[in-house]
């Protein structure tokens, strides 16, 4: 008896310091991503500084690299995609965590998650042969008037960064729907109930339910960012690979996971390869970033949501 | 009976024990060439193994540097500056030809086009922006040219394709020179970039009025219509592997005894101009002489026995001049 609760004690501790190494780990491989990336791009710090993040010149032969047109296509596209994604992906969470016939629930789940199976190369070329061809229609099909203006501006092409928005849009919905299912299932039906109970309709149990698990649901876009930044071969296949900065929708433009895979090859001079390995610091900085604002976003979203839950407390306690 | 059944068993297991590898890693463009070459030479003879990573030529060219790869492969050959920087003194032997092809998407155009070099020049230079432009048409009498943009595909990622078709370029046309240059990636001044041959020629296919190069291996065996280029001699030459040889053939007279040539806009009759060699990277005196001596018997077949399996692959083999001045090269290369 006494031999077991030593052993067990011994078991705790020895459990302890195993999880606490390994979740030492996590922090010990993004501080060595980042010195090896510093380190990688040694020469083209020092000889850009922080024109790199502003320039807008690429150009291996004269030696000049500019990360801006990078950094906006990143960003540009990894920002239209969760405008078309999220409220879709929402649409299914809310469906089959809700509204669906219990028949049609499980086919549905296996079906959104297996979008998230298929490659990315398989993505990419779906796109090439099926969406741009439609994204070249829906630009010819625009009014004049409409493609006049800077966002929708370009020649018809189908190529470009809508192309590349709604590509990214299709293969983060899965993650962002199936996460936010998952949030809304944990929900506490008292919630729901509650509504009902007070005469609330469904859409105003469920609007309920999406805001008290909003900060999870922020979590779910969030995820569905990350994805988005770095994906990196079905963007690189429709976005057509020209480093400049364009608000337009038609317009070709790049990213930085794409320049890197596209020129990480043949790179063979050193200031070259240092600008390269450089864009893939400036994408961890920006990733890191992104993600520090979602926290922010999040935690804030909660602090916020004090007053209503406290009121939610009170009720299921009464 | 058991001691045949044992030699049997015994036999391979002996000669595995005796197989040396031999590592290279490079160039993309003549992986597929490179592969048969290799399998075939392992099966002619057993103990040489030869592994080849087609990681792109600048990885190539850095991993011999490096000394982490025994021989390296290129579509450009190396500077002086990547000569100065190697370890030891590096040669370049050239193992067979290929060439870059226009192609464009025109569903109203039937017969082939006419390019000339000034012209794709200024096309990629995006100054010329329309199909119906002056300087087409000159080339192209007879042919109805539509009135709409040009679309330009190039080369996203950094490739031996794009080296070639900007080494043309570079000597049609000063402002190429000058302004863009030659290398495996430039800063394109016009167009969108497709990721491969595969992503240039999808690019062309899905756009009407679109004009590209691709790899004249990746045309042939796509089968995809391409346009022909006016050579220095003035003709329109349509690509193909005895206009790609003949390319050589011409360089063979002024060959530099290090090989690192460019054949692009070669003079001759029948020459396509957008051709070029494709190297393999060996160092002179390599501290293992063993595998110099493997290498070097490799390289040996590879230059004549090896020729007749270019063909088939698309690739246009060597001509007699070009192998005999190699072989003389080979001789350099130390074995022992």
């Amino acid at each position: 008896m006494a031999t077991h609760s030593a052993g067990t004690r011994g078991d705790g501790r020895l459990f302890r310091i195993t999880t606490g190494l390994v979740a030492l780990f996590v922090p010990l491989v993004v501080a060595g991503i980042a010195v090896v990336l510093i380190h990688g791009s040694l020469l083209s710090i020092k000889e850009f500084g922080l024109r790199f993040w502003s320039g807008t010149t690429w150009d291996p032969v004269a030696g000049e690299f500019g990360a801006l047109p990078f950094i906006w296509g990143t960003l540009y596209s990894s920002f239209l995609a969760l405008l078309i994604s999220t409220p879709v992906a929402l649409g299914i969470a809310v469906f089959l965590s809700d509204l669906s016939p219990h028949a049609l629930r499980q086919p549905l789940i296996f079906l959104t998650e297996l979008l998230a199976a298929i490659p990315s190369i398989v993505y990419g070329l779906w796109g090439i042969f099926v969406l741009v061809p439609l994204v070249r229609q829906i630009q010819t099909s625009l009014p004049d008037r409409l493609r006049a203006t800077p966002l929708f501006s370009g020649p018809p092409l189908g190529i470009g960064m809508l192309s590349a928005a709604l590509i990214l849009a299709v293969m983060i919905t899965p993650f962002t729907a199936s996460v936010a299912r998952e949030i809304l299932r944990a929900v506490p039906r008292a919630q729901r109930e509650g509504a009902f109970a007070l005469g609330a309709t469904r859409w105003e149990a469920i609007r309920l339910a999406l805001f008290y698990g909003r900060s999870g649901i922020l979590g779910a876009v969030m995820l569905g960012l990350g994805r988005a930044l770095g994906e990196t071969m079905a963007v690189t296949m429709v976005i057509g690979n020209t480093p400049k900065v364009s608000l337009s929708l038609f317009a070709p433009q790049y990213t930085m996971a794409a320049v890197i895979a596209n020129e990480f090859t043949e790179a063979a001079d050193d200031l070259y390869l240092h600008a390269l390995v450089e864009i893939g610091l400036v994408l961890f900085i920006v990733t890191v970033v992104v993600n520090l604002m979602s926290r922010i976003l999040i935690w804030s979203a909660t602090t916020e949501s004090r007053a209503p839950r406290r009121r939610a407390v009170v009720a299921r306690a009464a | 009976m058991l001691a045949a059944g044992l030699l049997l068993l015994g036999a391979p297991a002996l000669v595995r024990a005796e197989t040396v590898q031999i590592n290279g890693a490079g160039a993309t463009f003549p992986y597929p060439i490179y592969s048969k070459w290799f399998s075939e030479y392992n099966k002619l003879h057993p103990d040489v193994e030869i592994n080849y990573q087609s990681i792109g030529s600048g990885g190539g060219i850095r991993q011999m540097t490096a000394q982490t790869v025994f021989f390296g492969a290129t579509d450009g050959p190396m500077t002086q500056e990547q000569l100065q920087a190697a370890p030891g003194r590096v040669l370049h032997f050239p193992t067979v030809l290929g060439a870059v092809v226009p192609v464009y998407n025109l569903p109203d155009v039937t017969q082939a086009l006419n390019f000339s070099g000034a012209v794709l020049a200024d096309i990629f230079l995006g100054k010329i922006t329309k199909w119906n432009d002056a300087a087409i048409a000159k080339d192209n009498p007879g042919v109805t040219l539509p009135s709409g943009d040009i679309t330009v595909v190039h080369r996203a990622d950094g490739s031996g394709t794009s080296y070639i078709f900007c080494d043309y370029l570079a000597k049609v046309s000063a402002e190429w020179k000058s302004k863009v240059g030659v290398a495996t990636s430039v800063n394109w001044p016009a167009g969108i970039g497709g990721k491969g041959n595969e992503g240039v020629a999808g690019a062309v296919r899905q756009t009407p009025g679109s004009l590209g190069y691709v790899e004249l291996i990746y045309a042939l065996q796509n089968k995809i219509a391409y346009g022909a280029v006016r050579s220095m001699d003035g003709e329109f030459v349509q690509a193909d592997i005895d206009t790609v040889s003949a390319a050589a053939t011409a360089a063979a007279k002024q060959m530099p005894p290090d090989f690192r040539v460019s054949i692009t806009n070669a003079p001759g009759k029948g020459v396509y101009p957008i051709s070029s060699f494709t190297w393999i990277l060996l160092y002179e005196s390599p501290r293992d002489k063993n595998r110099s001596r493997m290498m070097v018997d490799f390289m040996k077949w590879a230059l004549t026995d090896g020729q007749k399996f270019a063909g088939d692959l698309g690739y246009a083999p060597l001509p007699a001049g070009v192998v005999e001045l190699e072989q003389a090269a080979l001789a350099k290369v130390k074995v022992r």
